[in-house]
């Protein structure tokens, strides 16, 4: 691929994505666009962009975008703060709440986010009130697997250790499937975190872990002021391991990544 | 030095666990079976075992269930590593006294995040 095609496409995937490409972008780009040209019957990744160039709004647009979002990940990423998610964060969060919490994992990917929390909930002793999870992604690729719930064996042995791997999910022929029961307990939906979006309410938790990072800086900016408005009166907001508290935002006490706003964890301090 | 005992009958299996293993500061000692491993044990046991299901004169689960018996049997963390990928078999081999369970094939990032839940690192 060409220094020209390089920098059109990296144009491009910010602008629609506010992924900013960074380091070996053209490795990068040809493995994931590699498989979209097998798909096409395309010859070559250049004759994928050569298609895009020509209908920038175009299916192929889109799903090259998409494809560039998808991060490798694992179930329970970063141990330490998941651990603490359901028997600190959502056990605090529901003494206020003991109708139900809503909960939104946004970014979702492939969907290991939003199981591990499922099963921790699942696995919560005592049990939490009932929790609505909603987890959303830019990529319909992504989403699609998520919602099917199949894994690889390589993708289970990424982080789930085996016992929640028997107790959680159905073996398939040579795969493995999220039970019926925890797959009931995710809603998915397509959401672009760069196109503005409202809340109709609150979520008492928000995981956006490792996404807005690798955001060009305006974007991020605009994402984040919109998921810190979508964060519902003493609810939380969780970010990947090392990314900063957002504007107005600090730390919760004994919750790796997790933050709260600052006016209403300065009042429970206070009291 | 942590040790681990590789017990496999693949000469290849037992190169690939002994490299990504003393990345992670063990010291390998290497049996062909179970009869193999179980003479090992005997003679010190291991810190961990990292244990092949299928292999000539002794299985890897009749190693498991003899260890578990032996003095100081129960001591070892024992993960199974193996290509036998079904929920029935593994249970089979978490109620033996398995640890942690790697299925084959496996790579390096897997063999750390198993140890880790086994105690290991």
């Amino acid at each position: 691929m060409n220094g020209p095609d390089l920098d059109f496409l990296c144009a491009l995937v910010r602008a629609r994505s506010g992924l900013m490409l960074t380091g070996e972008r053209g490795f990068f780009v040809e493995t994931r666009l590699a498989p979209i040209a097998r798909r096409e019957g395309l010859a070559s990744v250049s004759e994928v962009i050569e298609q895009v160039k020509q209908q920038p709004s175009g299916a192929l647009a889109r799903a090259v975008v998409e494809a560039m979002t998808v991060q490798e990940t694992s179930f329970f990423r970063d141990r330490p703060a998941f651990g603490a998610l359901a028997e600190v964060v959502l056990r605090a969060l529901a003494a206020d709440r003991p109708e139900g919490l809503r909960v939104w994992s946004a970014g979702c990917g492939q969907g290991q986010e939003a199981y591990s929390l499922a099963m921790a909930i699942d696995e919560a002793a005592p049990p939490l009130p009932p929790v609505e999870i909603l987890a959303s992604d830019i990529s319909t690729a992504a989403l699609e697997k998520a919602q099917s719930g199949v894994y690889t064996h390589f993708e289970v042995q990424r982080g789930l250790p085996i016992r929640r791997l028997l107790r959680h999910f159905d073996e398939l022929e040579d795969a493995w499937r999220v039970s019926a029961a925890l797959r009931q307990r995710v809603r998915w939906m397509r959401l672009n975190l760069i196109d503005p979006f409202q809340v109709d309410r609150g979520y008492d938790l928000i995981l956006c872990r490792n996404v807005v990072s690798s955001f060009a800086p305006d974007a991020r900016a605009a994402t984040l002021e919109r998921l810190e408005k979508a964060v519902a009166p003493g609810g939380r907001l969780m970010l990947g391991a090392g990314e900063p508290a957002p504007e107005g935002f600090e730390p919760v006490a004994g919750a790796p990544c997790v933050f709260g706003r600052r006016s209403e964890i300065t009042l429970v301090n206070a009291a | 030095m942590k040790t681990c005992l590789v017990v496999d009958d693949s000469r290849v299996v037992r190169k690939v666990a002994r490299r990504i293993l003393e990345s992670l500061d063990f010291e390998i000692i290497e049996a062909v079976d179970g009869a193999d491993a179980l003479t090992v044990c005997r003679g010190a046991m291991p810190d961990a075992v990292l244990l092949d299901w299928h292999m000539p004169m002794m299985d890897g689960l009749e190693f498991l269930k003899r260890l578990r018996q032996e003095p100081g049997g129960d001591e070892p963390a024992v993960v199974f590593c193996s290509a036998e990928n079904k929920a029935a078999r593994i249970r089979e081999a978490l109620d033996a006294g398995a640890d942690e369970y790697i299925m084959k094939p496996f790579d390096g990032e897997i063999v750390v995040a198993k140890f880790g839940e086994a105690g290991l690192l």
